[in-house]
């Protein structure tokens, strides 16, 4: 399967990618390229193979329910572009 | 044309851990602004997070009270999208493997009929922060000390038929995670949360009509209010020949009405795939075993016991098992007092109304379960009557003691001594001689309202506190005499 000019737009703007008019052609052959690569490994038989979540043969460990964390707000805001009243201020995200 | 309602919904539960889902962050609510939000929280590069052992219990707890299948090996998946509160530009969920599988709940009708709901599934995932859209001139502020707790979205089959049976269904999840401990079921904090998808068909057809999310309702009147405005909306809408559009809609309660929320969003596209910052989670079934021990007796089967041991209607049963703080209360006072039938009908009506009235739950009612056991006894052995009951226990409301230090220094002792009773009664009689004729004169269909009166005017001159079975025993010899 190609990807059209189309899909490579409309996955830009999912992933707020703002691609130029020079890029959009670089990009689609690059990422048909990638499922060129894809493509190939589609014609592996994989029947009764189960999929993989994770290559590594391990098992997730889980941590006790306990508050490690302090309060740590004003060195994480020292960074941030604008905050007020203890909040992180971003452009206004509703119409 | 007949229309058929078809609801089904999702409910997103706050697990009551102590820290969030992935990270050492603290979950408490109402804390000053993201002074629990960490860098895990914060969505800073290269930070791993690392699963809560508590989330995973709780969410098994639930599978296991639902009678679902527990998803022995679990993936977590990255849903794409982007808002800020956000921060990751994920959210951490689950999607082909689950940790709860298929299972059900049975709810209660109000016509007293029971109906089975399934349960697609249920999965954990993390809360979003919040956004605070008004006092910042121009700009929205972000919140993140909510991002990271840790969610159960329980997702029902659309097997609802009415805005009330969906509401049942709330109620029972609401009751049931309760009972578990796993969610504190505040739903004015947003513990519990419901998004209801609504749709119509002609009734008698097999295939669903177009489908509707309303968002985040966050009562259960509201919930019912906004399926049924919603419902309405969707017929007048079909009926004027329009089509319903597949959207996301907001319930204003204000208005009674829903609205679109994000018209140009376009159809869920989350790219979902597995998050490779955590390996599968594996749940043994000895594990599983251990946990269904510590399973506690749940509301189907405290409802049958309630029926059986202490001989309550199914009514009584339902409401007094409707939480497990109040199924515990009642219990309490009816082990001290020793009258199951009493206890329940004091919890229910005058307990209730007093929370009602207070505005409490009641964990924190004012009259404790042995309190009111207490006063039960003075009821069950005659030193008091169960009208004075209700003034002790207004008295035990307000603070003024037990029911005995109350019944002691307010003088509120039944009177049994019969000759007391009947130097009452001479009076009463010998002051309403007139009303004493008629009624002898009287015939026997008329004679039952007219001894109502004398009743009344003995008990007010004892003030109430003769013992009205001697009254009316007394007081029908007198007049028969």
């Amino acid at each position: 399967m190609a990807l059209e000019r189309s899909d490579v737009e409309k996955i830009a703007h999912l992933a707020r990618l703002g691609l130029n008019e020079a890029d959009l052609p670089r990009t689609t052959d690059a990422l048909n390229s990638i499922l060129g690569l894809v493509d190939q490994m589609q014609a592996v038989d994989t029947d009764g193979i189960e999929p993989l979540a994770h290559p590594l043969e391990a098992r997730q460990r889980l941590r006790a329910d306990v508050v490690t964390e302090s309060n740590q707000r004003d060195r994480y805001q020292a960074i941030a572009p604008a905050t007020d009243s203890g909040l992180y201020l971003v452009p206004k995200v509703i119409e | 044309m007949q229309w058929e309602v078809v609801i089904g919904l999702e409910i997103h539960t706050q697990l009551a851990t102590q820290s969030k889902i992935f990270s050492g962050s603290a979950t408490t609510f109402g804390s000053e602004p993201n002074t629990q939000a960490s860098l895990i929280d914060l969505g800073m590069p290269g930070v791993l997070p690392v699963l809560n052992q508590e989330a995973v219990r709780m969410a098994c707890m639930f599978g296991l009270a639902i009678d679902a299948e527990i998803g022995q090996h679990n993936v977590f998946a990255r849903k794409n999208y982007f808002y800020p509160d956000l921060p990751k530009g994920y959210q951490i969920s689950q999607m082909e493997l689950p940790i709860v599988g298929k299972g059900h709940l049975d709810i209660a009708l109000e016509d007293g009929t029971v109906k089975r709901i399934g349960i697609t599934r249920a999965h954990l995932e993390e809360d979003a922060g919040k956004s605070l859209h008004e006092d910042f001139s121009g700009s929205t502020g972000i919140d993140l000390n909510r991002a990271g707790t840790p969610l159960l979205e329980i997702v029902s089959e659309p097997e609802m038929r009415s805005a009330k049976e969906a509401v049942a269904y709330v109620k029972a999840i609401h009751a049931l995670v309760r009972y578990l401990g796993i969610c504190d079921g505040n739903m004015a904090e947003g513990s519990l949360r419901c998004d209801c998808n609504v749709s119509i068909r002609p009734k008698g057809q097999a295939e669903f009509g177009t489908r509707c999310e309303i968002k985040n309702v966050n009562s259960f009147r509201f919930i019912e209010r906004a399926i049924n405005s919603e419902v309405q909306r969707q017929i007048d809408l079909i009926e004027d020949g329009g089509k319903v559009i597949q959207e996301t809609r907001l319930y204003d309660p204000n208005k009674d009405e829903t609205r679109s929320m994000r018209s140009k969003e376009e159809a869920n596209d989350y790219r979902y795939f597995p998050d490779p910052d955590l390996l599968p989670v594996v749940i043994e079934s000895a594990y599983l075993d251990d946990l269904r021990a510590t399973l506690p007796e749940l509301p189907p089967q405290k409802v049958e016991r309630f029926q059986s041991q202490y001989g309550l209607s199914a009514y009584d049963a339902n409401v007094l098992a409707s939480s497990r703080e109040q199924a515990e209360y009642f219990e309490k006072v009816a082990a001290i007092g020793g009258d199951a039938k009493l206890a329940a009908n004091w919890v229910m009506v005058e307990l209730g109304s007093l929370l009602n009235k207070l505005g409490v739950e009641i964990d924190q009612a004012p009259v404790s379960a042995e309190q009111l056991g207490g006063m039960l006894l003075r009821i069950r052995d005659n030193t008091i009557s169960g009208k004075i009951a209700k003034t002790v226990f207004e008295a035990m409301a307000a603070g003024e003691g037990d029911a005995d230090q109350i019944i002691e220094a307010r003088g509120l002792k039944q009177v049994t001594d019969s000759g007391a009773i009947e130097k009452v009664l001479d009076e009463v009689l010998a002051a309403n001689a007139e009303q004493v004729e008629q009624y002898r004169a009287a015939d026997e269909a008329k004679r039952g309202k007219m001894f109502g009166f004398f009743v009344g005017q003995a008990m007010k001159a004892s003030k109430g506190k003769a013992n009205p079975q001697q009254v009316n025993q007394l007081l029908k010899s007198k007049l028969e005499g």
